[in-house]
This record gives structure tokens, C-alpha cells and sequence, in this order.
């Protein structure tokens, strides 16, 4: 279950990360980063991505629940990179996305 | 407060004497007001229910009291709510008029803290307090009030001291009511320990006043507070009549005309055409002159942007102008957008967290359908002719379509539609041919040039062919099949989305490519906003533009028929097509509502590729910026 999501921008920092603070925080921390380095031998695996982020993460995981689950961090990620006011790059602020977040968390936590 | 007082003298508040008051705070702090002022639903429930009320009485007072149209218990509504128990307990039909009554206390079994109970001697009844606000000499310097403050500070004003005129220059015509019909504080009002706790949760507001029900005027201090309240006084009178659940509690976060005349004003000064969209870049220069931090900008974005298409329709520049005008006159933003700030006041869908009330069983928030109904009403009184409705209008219609179109087609009338207004459902057009033609059309599409090329295209006699009743759409093939059937047969379902948004006036044939992008990343309502997740599509798959101009038509189609299984499906003047169509809408209809969950697949795929798409244009995009520096470098040294 979702007890840690991060969003890993592409200069491999985190724009966001959450974690349910039952465990150790670090070691998902590092966890996230190391699973970095799956993605990337994916992504230059598949070569053009359109969409795949999908597969990719089907690819790492279970597939059937974490798909709805990923979609709507992708979708609300969107959202926020869709705002006029968030400058690519900057850590993400939004309420809403927390709040989805938080959501995805404690419902499936 | 001379806002208060006007709205006192409605004549509609409900008085609390002292045993009544204390005992109401009593219960008001048991129920564990948070922050914000809103009360625990469930504690609620729980005093509900030990009021020993059936169950229908209980869920009718949650809704006299204005608690399921908010979403949640502010403190008056509770107030109201417990008034309207006790007159429930004897006997008195849950209205508001009960209130008025002399009431004992309403009686709760099992409680905690049962306060004893006495019989009240109802105080001398609500008087108006004196001072009516007249409707303030309006300056447009709208300051919205925070709701509960606000109708906390009218509460407490009702008072029988007269009130000092209103010290702040009201602006605006009464706007909607400040609210709410009945205010459950009494001149006297004692302890007032729920307002202590509501006052310190509301810091910038001076309503320590409120306390000292001696001085009235002293209510006057609330510079924040000040509000068109008086002028909002007078017509919550008006309102309160009406005996509508209106939209009272919002009235902080209600437009009033001045306003919409001034967002009018300066949405065509960024975007001349009112049916098309601001985008984002725009839209973020223009509120950044507002000088506010950029955190709550972007939050405001989050807000307004109903639709997630990284630009702002009219309505939604509307509601983002409104919200940060209300920031800059002190007022906290809200965390999900009121009710009355919706774009066509419709409900906001999932991503802004809805109150969590609405899970309570016994007290059911029903916030999205008896609202647009009294919108209209309201919306009429404002006269807003052909005020594009957003495109989120057509999106949020097949989602709500169920309830609330349904509903709203009783419940409207076509003038009001005619106007354009905000909460419009596409049934209208469908009544009207030619007058929606020319009002309706503009409220969809996101792009006027697309209409008026509609038209010019739909008023001479061949109407644009029909969509095909096996609902094609989503694909391209499709749509080429489409165009290339020709008219007759083809009905109401969902025509292809137009491949590709004409040129639009202001901006370059590249932004519109982009824009569809954008508008299908978010697009992940209903088949119209498919529609341009599709037109996006097409345009990297490079259909042919002609198809453009059947594009309002077909969005057109697609609610009408959605909304209205008996309906001829096409607004757009299909006289002849009507007859066969008709026959034909039921099963259209179950082809409309297969298709839809097909195309919000796409949709979602779509809005994956989008983003995918999006980035690498950025990528492409800083890669030219380097180049073109380069060569600018490269260039002295070439000429030499």
C-alpha cells in the first residue's frame, strides 16, 4: 500500500514526497532513489514514452489497484504543472495534490 | 452592523433569549466547531438524533437551516437547526417561520452536557434593528466577508438599538441576500461563548465587539466586515421572503453586478472575445500585477480552473479575479471554491476535497441540484446575456447529467437560459433553435471565430451533417467517415470533435495547437471535454481543418441529446432531421452513454499523451532557445 509517494523531477530531485511516517522515513527515501534507477533502465529500454509511464510502472509493481492509483497522481500532477504559477521545478505546493495524495495514502495505508 | 441590522429587520431572524442562548452555546461548543467555524457533523448528528426526531424531520431541518445546502454546520445554521428542533419537538412544522415562535428549548436525551432545560420567554421578537444599511452608496470596493463571520456579525447585530447608518460604503445593489433568513442571535445575546470561539478563530475580524451587545455601534468597527451588507440587507429581505434556501451563506463569495461588469471589463481588455479562453501565460501576468504571493495565486489557479485546461474561460477569470480581490480585502482563501464562485455554479468535481459532512448519513449535504435552480432565479435578476458559459459547462452537464439536467430542465424556464446565464444546461437550445443558436453558441466553444464561422455555416438552409447515431467519435477515421455521410440520417450522437480549432483570433495557428493540448491534458469530464482532447489529437494526426466548423454544432448535439432523450437532438435548426431523430434518441441514448465511458478511457490516454507531448515541446523548445543564442554568438564571427 501507498505509505510513501514521491515526485522525482527530472534532475533526479524530488519536486514532492510524503511519506506515512509509521516507519523508518529514510529508508523509503532511499528506496525512491534506488527505484529511480529501474525507471531509468526502463525508460531507455522502451525508448519513446508515449503514455508508457504507465507501463513502466506496471512494470515495477502490482498492476491492478496501483494503476488507479498512479492515475490520479498523474492526473493531479498535470494539474498542478498545468498552473500558470508553478514554475517547473519548484517543489510542489499545491493543496489539492496533497490533499489527493493524503487521500491515496490513508485510503489504501 | 448596519449589514446585520438590515438583515435583521427582515423580520425573518429568530431570537434567542438568555436560556436559549446559553444553552445553544453550550451545545454549539460540544459539537466541536473547528477553525473554520463549521461544526462537527458528526457530534451533530449525534444531537440530532437524540432529539429523538424522526428521521425525515431531522433531514428537513438540516435543510431549512441552510446546513445541506453549505455542506456543513456553521454556526447559525446550527443555531437555526436547534431552534428548528425545538419548534419540531412541539409540534410546529420545520419551517422558518417556526423559529419565530416562542419555543422552549429543544429538548436532546442522552447528552453529555444537557444544559437544563427552561422555557423560554421569547424575547420581544426580532426587530429590525433600526438602522437599515440603506443600500449603500456603493463603492465598487467589494470587500467579501467571510461567511461565518459575516453571519455572525449580522446575528449579532440584531439588536434592538438602532444602528448607526453604515459606515462603510456598501457597494453594490443588494446583492444576494447576505443570508440567511433567520439569525439566531438575540439582542441579548450573553455568553456568546460559541462567538468568543468563533471570533478568535476568525483573527482579522475586530468582532470582539459582538460582546457588547450594550453598544451596538460598536459593531460598526468591523472594517472588514464592511461590507455591501446593508444593500445585501435589504435584498436578503427581499430573499428571505422567497423563502429559498438561497444562496445567503455565500454571498461573500457572490459576484454582484458591479463586479461582473468590472471582470467583464478587464477579461475583454486581455481577451476581447468573452467566449474564449485567457490563457495561462496571459492570465498569470495579468494577476501577478495583483501583488500577491505567488503561493496563494497558484492556489487561487487551482480554484478557478475548473476545467484543468491551463486557461480561464469567462466564468473562470470571473471566479479567480473575485477570489483574489477578496484576499486582497483581507478574506482567507477557501480551501475548495464556494458554491456561488463555481463556473455556471455548478458543483466542482472530485479534486477539490468536498466537505466531509456529506458522508453522514443522517444529515445529507445535497449541494449541487437545488442551487442551480435558484441560481437562475438569481441569475436572472442579473441579466447576463449571452455570458459564455464555459466549456465545463457542456463537460459538467453529461457528468451530472443524471440529476441534475433532468432537474434543471424543469426547473428552468428557456428565458433563463436564454440569458446565458450561468448555470445553463444545453436543453434550451434545443427549444429555441435560432435564438440559442445565436446565445447558447457562444457559451460552449471556446473560440468565437468557430462560432460565428457556425453560423454563417448553420443559417443558410443545409444544416452541417449530424452525428452519426452510432456515436462515432475518437477516432479519426471516424470523423473523416462522418463528414463524408453528408447530413441526413445522422442524429444526435456525438459528432466527432472538430479536428482542430480555427486560428484563433489573438494568438498564433502554434498556440492553438497548443491549447488543444492543454485543454485535452485536463480534459477528464464528459465526452465534450473529449471533444478536445480528440481536436487535439486530430491536430497532431493532422486532420484537415474544414472539419472545424462543425465542431460547435456537434458539442451542441451531444449534451442536447444527453440531457434530453426526447429532444431532437441538434439545437442547430435541423427541422427536418427532428422527426427521425426522435424515434431514433433512445437508442442513441444507449449509445451515447456506451460511447461516453469509451471516449473517458481515451480521455485519459489522451491526457497521458498530452502531457507526454507537452514536455517534449518544452524540450524542444529550451533546445532552439540555446540554439538561436548560439548562432547569435556564431554570427559576428561568421561575418567577419
Amino acid at each position: 500500500m501507498a505509505v510513501c509517494i514521491a515526485v522525482i523531477a527530472k534532475e533526479n530531485y524530488p519536486l514532492y514526497i510524503r511519506s506515512v511516517p509509521t516507519q523508518n522515513e529514510l529508508k523509503f527515501h532511499y528506496t525512491v532513489h534506488t527505484s529511480l534507477d529501474v525507471v531509468e533502465e526502463k525508460i531507455s529500454a522502451v525508448g519513446k514514452s508515449l503514455g508508457d509511464q504507465r507501463e513502466l510502472y506496471l512494470g515495477l509493481l502490482y498492476p491492478t489497484e496501483d494503476y488507479k492509483m498512479f492515475r490520479k497522481l498523474h492526473n493531479s500532477f498535470t494539474d498542478v504543472m498545468c498552473n500558470p504559477f508553478h514554475n517547473p521545478g519548484d517543489t510542489i505546493q499545491s493543496k489539492a495534490f496533497d490533499g489527493i495524495v493524503s487521500g491515496m495514502m490513508v485510503q489504501t495505508g | 452592523m448596519d449589514q446585520e441590522s438590515g438583515a435583521a429587520s427582515a423580520g425573518s431572524f429568530i431570537s434567542l433569549n438568555e436560556h436559549e442562548q446559553r444553552y445553544y452555546s453550550g451545545l454549539h461548543s460540544l459539537c466541536q466547531a473547528d477553525t473554520s467555524g463549521k461544526l462537527s457533523s458528526s457530534k451533530v448528528a449525534e444531537l440530532f438524533k437524540a432529539s429523538q426526531l424522526p428521521p425525515e424531520s431531522l433531514h428537513k431541518v438540516t435543510e431549512v437551516c441552510g446546513a445541506k445546502r453549505l455542506g456543513y454546520f456553521g454556526t447559525p445554521q446550527f443555531y437555526v437547526a436547534l431552534k428548528l428542533l425545538a419548534a419540531t419537538q412541539s409540534g410546529l412544522p420545520v419551517r422558518l417561520e417556526s423559529v419565530t415562535a416562542n419555543l422552549p428549548l429543544p429538548r436532546f436525551v442522552g447528552l453529555k452536557n444537557e444544559p437544563e432545560m427552561r422555557y423560554s420567554t421569547v424575547p420581544p421578537g426580532i426587530e429590525g434593528q433600526g438602522a437599515q444599511c440603506g443600500a449603500a452608496p456603493g463603492s465598487v470596493s467589494w470587500t467579501p466577508a467571510e461567511r461565518s463571520t459575516f453571519r455572525h456579525l449580522e446575528a449579532s447585530v440584531e439588536k434592538k438599538e438602532p444602528w448607526s447608518p453604515p459606515r462603510s460604503p456598501c457597494s453594490s445593489p443588494p446583492r444576494s441576500p447576505l443570508t440567511y433568513r433567520s439569525y439566531p442571535y438575540t439582542k441579548q445575546r450573553n455568553g456568546a461563548d460559541a462567538q468568543m470561539t468563533y471570533e478568535s478563530k476568525q483573527s482579522s475580524r475586530p468582532i470582539i465587539q459582538l460582546e457588547q451587545h450594550s453598544s451596538p455601534n460598536n459593531y460598526g468597527t468591523k472594517s472588514t466586515v464592511e461590507h455591501p451588507a446593508m444593500a445585501r440587507a435589504s435584498s436578503a429581505e427581499r430573499l428571505a421572503q422567497q423563502g429559498a434556501v438561497d444562496d445567503s451563506e455565500d454571498d461573500p463569495w457572490r459576484i454582484t453586478e458591479e463586479q461582473l461588469e468590472y471582470y467583464t471589463n478587464q477579461f475583454k481588455s486581455l481577451q476581447p472575445d468573452l467566449g474564449a479562453l485567457i490563457l495561462g501565460a496571459v492570465a498569470k501576468n495579468f494577476f501577478t500585477k495583483s501583488k500577491l504571493p505567488i503561493p496563494e495565486l497558484s492556489h487561487i489557479w487551482e480554484l478557478s480552473d475548473v476545467d484543468r485546461d491551463g486557461a480561464l474561460t469567462f466564468s473562470e477569470f470571473c471566479t479567480a479575479f473575485h477570489l483574489i480581490v477578496a484576499r486582497k480585502n483581507g478574506y482567507p482563501l477557501p480551501e475548495s471554491l464556494p458554491p456561488t464562485l463555481q463556473p455556471g455554479f455548478m458543483q466542482q468535481e472530485e479534486d477539490i476535497p468536498d466537505t466531509p459532512e456529506s458522508a453522514e448519513p443522517l444529515i445529507v449535504f445535497e449541494d449541487a441540484e437545488p442551487r442551480p435552480s435558484q441560481m437562475d432565479r438569481s441569475i436572472l435578476e442579473r441579466i447576463q446575456p449571452s455570458l459564455p458559459t464555459t466549456k465545463q459547462d457542456m463537460k459538467e452537464e453529461p457528468r451530472k447529467q443524471d440529476a441534475g439536467l433532468k432537474r434543471m430542465t424543469t426547473s428552468q424556464d428557456k428565458q433563463t437560459l436564454q440569458l446565458g446565464a450561468f448555470p445553463e444546461r444545453p436543453e434550451p437550445p434545443h427549444d429555441l433553435d435560432p435564438q440559442m443558436r445565436t446565445k447558447t453558441r457562444p457559451r460552449s466553444y471556446s473560440s468565437t471565430s468557430i462560432e460565428d464561422a457556425m453560423k454563417k455555416a448553420e443559417e443558410p438552409p443545409t444544416p452541417p451533417p449530424r452525428p452519426q447515431k452510432t456515436h462515432s467519435r475518437a477516432s479519426s477515421l471516424d470523423l473523416n467517415k462522418l463528414f463524408q455521410q453528408g447530413t441526413p440520417g445522422i442524429k444526435s450522437g456525438w459528432l466527432p470533435p472538430p479536428p482542430a480549432l480555427p486560428p484563433r483570433p489573438s494568438t498564433s495557428q502554434e498556440e492553438s495547437s497548443v491549447k488543444p493540448e492543454e485543454q485535452g491534458l485536463r480534459s477528464r469530464f464528459g465526452p465534450s471535454t473529449e471533444d478536445l482532447t480528440n481536436a487535439s489529437k486530430q491536430e497532431v494526426i493532422g486532420v484537415c481543418h474544414s472539419q472545424a466548423p462543425q465542431k460547435p454544432v456537434r458539442r451542441k448535439y451531444h449534451p442536447e441529446s444527453q440531457s434530453q432523450e426526447t429532444a431532437p437532438p441538434p439545437a442547430m435548426s435541423f427541422p427536418p432531421p427532428s422527426k427521425p431523430a426522435q424515434k431514433l434518441l433512445s437508442r442513441q441514448k444507449r449509445e451515447i452513454q456506451m460511447a461516453i465511458r469509451k471516449n473517458k478511457e481515451t480521455n485519459a490516454v489522451l491526457t497521458r499523451l498530452n502531457s507526454e507531448l507537452q514536455q517534449q515541446l518544452k524540450v524542444v523548445h529550451q533546445e532552439r532557445v540555446t540554439l538561436e543564442s548560439q548562432l547569435e554568438l556564431l554570427r559576428p564571427l561568421a561575418s567577419t
